[in-house]
Order: structure tokens, then sequence, then C-alpha cells
């Protein structure tokens, strides 16, 4: 009895119990107990969502009813095969990287404030969970606020250790706000179209309302929003000062999941609700987004060879990498969407574990890690240094790793297409992100550490939880089965009318 | 014309409204002064979704026995009600950073932010050391 009813409202379940706990968390004054209650909502989660995806295998759409309101009146949560794999990337990674926290945020964050810290970790990390899942249009500006406001708390608390993390927050509040207003806007004119919220009844709607002006500007507004929370040039601008100056915990955490959440709407608005408009789509998607995303992969590239600080450099090499996200989704071919969610998987588990061997490198220097600092490291820190050349090969796209599968994903949806100029694009871009590992690692690596360098302590709560995120790297690079089935069918569920 | 301008009277308020705030976002140094530029930006959308949802002659939606009554559509309203604590939510967050700013670099102007950012960063913001910056 008591089981079915936690079966039934699973989705429910897995933006609730993050929520519920934050509360508890804010107030709790020890912060290993607020770590545990942080460990055991990403934990539950987890589990839920690899429940919600087992069942959703099939092809099967779970619609649930908040508070058994039918959904035109109602919100309703939409669980298939694309937003449970969404959702399960996000979770794994996001416990895995709750997991490393307990010993970044000792170090970095004030032990009173710990407790507040690790609430708004669980409150982005139940936002997240909530837009991937809500098919309410509106309802989503609130879960996308709820996790950008809770990941503005988290970034500032870098001003402990570097108060550039302030201003880096207030511009992630003011751009993202901006974008998320935007998206509201854009709510506006659809609603004033269909007179529904429901992402569904838009699509069905939309193809007979005789919309106009209207449709195009609110498709634009609610398209421009979004760009804004996926980082995708050129309003990325934002990312690079956010993800380098937050704490290293909270760097993993964003890296790996935050923007995640955001291409996977971007993608429900173009199939999902304006699924009846196919035009407008396709001429939004083939000389807006695909022009943007190469851009973004160049810029993102070239601005990281030229970074000497290490966590900003991954930060510009986020954007490059969501650039490879945003060009497979927007080719809007099945292959090219399942390549899409492959690299979201396969990119949450590159840069989470990227971000967590950078923190392991902060942790133990008790400065930034610069070219300079970093000088030698692989003898200094040789299992966390191993790591961080996994998943840094990983990046580069080199077989047996999962950022090859990516890659190879992405080049053959391409090929489908014939658009040889975008692949040769791909190419250069992904030779040119050889350049910046290969700046890093020859500093780590064949540079001997600097004389009288003081010996550096490798702690296992960190060390740890970074080895699972290095070994899914090198295992998903060999046995991709899981990843690449899972994909093709989040693709048949969003272009098949999903909604 | 002018029969067509009073017709989308509000509307024309709201895109004033949107247009004025989202200039002070870009174009004020000033990180206070960004913030209000924001709140007024979110307010002439707040204006926008109240605007769809008014009937001419209508009125509020409760119920009064009469079929020929016009109601306004409370939808919209409902929603921006929401809005409106999420306006306030980022307002508050803001100015808060924007206090922690101040702590920190002992300015709230963009410009001199950038500037102080070239210097080293403290380890550790503390009241003291900028208020002797000052």
């Amino acid at each position: 009895m008591m089981g079915t009813a936690i079966l039934t409202n699973l989705p429910a379940l897995l933006v609730v119990v993050p929520l519920l706990l934050a509360p508890f968390s804010a107030v709790l004054p020890i912060a290993g107990l607020a770590w545990v209650l942080a460990l055991v909502g990403t934990g539950i989660s987890f589990l839920a969502a690899l429940m919600l995806q087992s069942v959703t295998e099939n092809g099967v759409r779970i619609s649930y009813h908040l508070g058994n309101w039918e959904p035109p009146w109602g919100i309703e949560f939409v669980v298939d095969s694309a937003s449970s794999l969404t959702l399960v990337v996000m979770s794994g990674l996001g416990f895995l990287a709750t997991l490393a926290a307990r010993r970044l945020v000792a170090i970095e964050i004030a032990d009173k404030d710990s407790g507040k810290f690790y609430a708004a970790w669980l409150l982005v990390v139940g936002g997240l969970f909530g837009l991937v899942m809500t098919a309410d249009a509106f309802n989503l500006f609130v879960f996308l606020e709820i996790s950008a406001l809770a990941s503005v708390i988290l970034i500032g608390m870098g001003a402990g250790t570097d108060r550039r993390a302030l201003v880096a927050g207030y511009h992630y509040l003011v751009i993202g706000a901006v974008g998320a207003t935007f998206y509201v806007i854009g709510v506006g004119f659809i609603y004033a179209i269909t007179g529904t919220l429901n992402m569904g009844d838009m699509a069905s709607r939309l193809p007979d309302a005789a919309g106009g002006a209207a449709l195009y500007v609110g498709f634009g507004f609610m398209v421009a929003g979004m760009l804004v929370k996926a980082a995708i040039f050129p309003v990325h601008i934002w990312l690079p000062a956010a993800y380098g100056y937050a704490p290293s915990a909270v760097s993993t955490l964003l890296a790996a999941i935050a923007t995640k959440a955001a291409l996977y709407v971007l993608a429900r608005i173009f199939f999902t609700i304006f699924a009846g408009t196919p035009e407008i789509v396709d001429i939004a998607l083939s000389n807006i987004i695909v022009p943007l995303a190469v851009g973004g992969i160049f810029v993102g590239t070239i601005m990281a060879i030229y970074e000497a600080d290490i966590k900003k450099m991954f930060a510009h090499s986020s954007v490059a990498q969501i650039g490879y996200i945003a060009l497979g989704l927007a080719l809007a071919t099945p292959a090219g969407i399942s390549a899409g969610f492959i690299h979201i998987g396969n990119h949450a588990l590159i840069k989470g574990g990227i971000f967590m061997a950078i923190g392991g490198f902060v942790a133990a220097l008790g400065t930034r890690a610069s070219l300079e600092t970093i000088t030698g490291i692989g003898r200094r820190m040789p299992i966390t240094a191993t790591a961080f050349l996994i998943c840094g090969l990983s990046l580069a796209g080199l077989p047996l790793t999962a950022g090859f599968i990516s890659k190879l994903y992405l080049v053959r949806a391409i090929l489908e297409t014939n658009s040889y100029v975008i692949l040769a694009l791909v190419l250069i871009s992904s030779a040119l992100s050889v350049v910046y590992l290969w700046k890093v690692m020859e500093v780590m690596w064949m540079q001997p550490a600097p004389a009288r360098s003081p010996k550096l302590v490798e702690n296992p709560a960190i060390y740890l939880p970074l080895w699972m995120v290095a070994l899914g790297n090198i295992w998903f690079g060999i046995d991709a089965g899981w990843i690449v089935g899972a994909a093709r069918l989040a693709a048949t569920a969003l272009l098949g009318g999903g909604a | 014309m002018i029969e067509q301008l009073a017709g989308s009277w509000n509307y024309i308020i709201v895109v004033i409204l949107m247009m004025t705030g989202l200039f002070i976002v870009i174009a004020r140094a000033n990180l206070v002064k960004k913030m209000i530029g924001l709140s007024i930006f979110q307010t002439s959308v707040f204006i926008f979704y109240i605007s769809l949802g008014k009937m001419a002659n209508g009125t509020a939606p409760i119920l009064d026995g009469n079929p020929d009554t016009l109601y306004s559509n409370p939808l919209p309203h409902v929603l921006i009600l929401t809005a409106i604590v999420v306006g306030v939510a980022t307002t508050a967050l803001g100015l808060a950073l924007i206090l922690r700013i101040n702590e920190a670099f002992g300015s709230v102007e963009e410009d001199e932010i950038i500037a102080a950012k070239a210097s080293q960063s403290l380890a550790r913001p503390q009241r003291p050391t900028s208020e002797a910056a000052e």
C-alpha cells in the first residue's frame, strides 16, 4: 500500500524531497549533518530517477497530475524517455558532486554557513528536477527562478576565498533575471494566442490559432530567454566568471547539471510546444541556433586557450561543449538529437570530474589553480591528477573514453545531413581543444615542481568520488550501449509529438 | 490612428517601461540602479499579463448568477502574483549581494569594481579593510 503510494508519486517526490529537506538543512548547526541531509536528498532523487527511467524505457509516458487536478487546470509533470534520461544524468552527477562536496565545502565555506550552503544546494537540485519535468509553461519559470536564485547564493558564497565571486554572482543574477523575464514575456504571448499554459495543449492549439506576429514574438522571446539560461553564445558571458569564482563544489555541481536542464527545456520548446508550427522552428534552428552553436564552440575554445586560470579555462570550455550539445539538438534529426542527449550525459561526466579534480588541487594547494601553481602537480598529487588526465582525454574525445562516443555520434549525425561546412568546423574546433588541454597536461606532467615545494596531501573524500566519475568516463567510452539506446529513445519521444 | 493608439494604451506603456528598464540594466554602471532597472523591466511584464486578462466592462470573476455578466480572466492575475514574489526575491537577493560587494570592494560602481579586480583579491572580505580603503 505504502509502496504503491510512493511509486505512483515518484515524479512529485523527486522535486519535493530536496525542497523539503532544504529548510531543515538551513537550521542545522552541524555542517556534517547538513551534508548528510543533502546526500540523502540527492541520493533519493537518484534512485527515483533511475526507477522512472526503467519505467519509461519502453516508451511509456508518465503524466502526473499535481494535487490530482486534471491537466488543463492543474499543473502536469511529464516524464518520458527524454526527461527521464536527463533526470538520471542530473541526479547521478548531483549525487556524486554532493559526495565530493563534504571536504571541499569544509575547506572553503565557514562552518556556520554550511547549513545554509547545503540548503541552497538542495534548492538548486530540486528546482532543476522540476524544470525538467514540468509540462506547464509558467510553472517552468518558477522552477527556473528557484534554481537560479539558489545558484546565485552558492556562487556568492565563493566570497570566502575570492571576493570576485560576489560580482560574478551579481552578474549571473541580473543576466539570468532578464533571461527569465524574456521567457515570461514569450509565455504571455503564447498564452494570449492559445489560452492555455499546458505545453501539450499549446502544441495542439498553435497550428489552428491565427497567431500571426504574436506567434513569432512569443516564440522569439521564449527561445531568447532560455538561450541565456543555457549559456549559448553570445549570451554566455555570465558563465565563465560564475563557474570560475564559485566555490569548487559549486562549480562541480553547476558545470555538471545546471545548463543541461536549460538545454533540455530549449529542446522541449522547439520540439514539443512548437511541434505544430515546424516552419518557424526550422528557420530558427538552421538560421540562428546552428550558427550560434558553432560560434560558441569556437569562442569558448579560443578563450580557453588564452586563459591561465584553470577553473576559468574549463568554464570557457563548457561554453564550447554546450555549443556541441546545442548543435546536435539543432540538427533536428533523430540522430542529431540523440547525439545531443549523449553529450548531455557525457559532458556532465567529463566536466563534473574535471571540476572535482580542480577542487582537489585547490584544496591541497590553498590557492587558486593556475598554470603557474599546478606546475609539476602530476607527481605531487598522482591520484587526483591521473583522474584529471582521464577526464581531460575524454574531453578531447580520445577513443575508449565517453567523449569519443559523443564526438562519434555528433559527426555521424552531421554527415547524415550533408552539411560538410559544419563538419569541418566541428573537427577544427576539436583539434583546437587539444591545444588548451595540452597546455594544462604539459605543465602538470612534464615540468618539474618548483624546488622546496611542500608535500601535498590527497584526501580520499575528494578523490574517491572523483575516481567514480573518471571510471564512468572510461565505462561509457567502452560500453556506450545504455546511453546510446536511452538517447535514441529520448529523441523518438521528443520528435514523436512527445507531449 | 489615434483611436488605435488609445485602444492599446496599456501595451504602449508596457513597451515604454520595458525599454526603460532594460536600458537602465544595460547602460548604468551603478549596481543599485541596475536593480532598479530590473524591477521596472519586470513590472512592465506584470502590467502586460494583467492587461491580457482584462475584458472590456468585465468585473471580478465572482459568480453573481447573472448570465450576462462579463468576467475578467483571473488566471493572469494569479500568475503575476507568483511572478511578483519571484521579483521580490530577485530584488532582495540582488540588494544583499550589492551590500556584500560594497563591503568587499568599497564601491557599488561597476567600473571601480572592475578596476579593483585587477589588484589581488582579498582572502576574506572584512569590513575594516574596505572602510580603510575609502
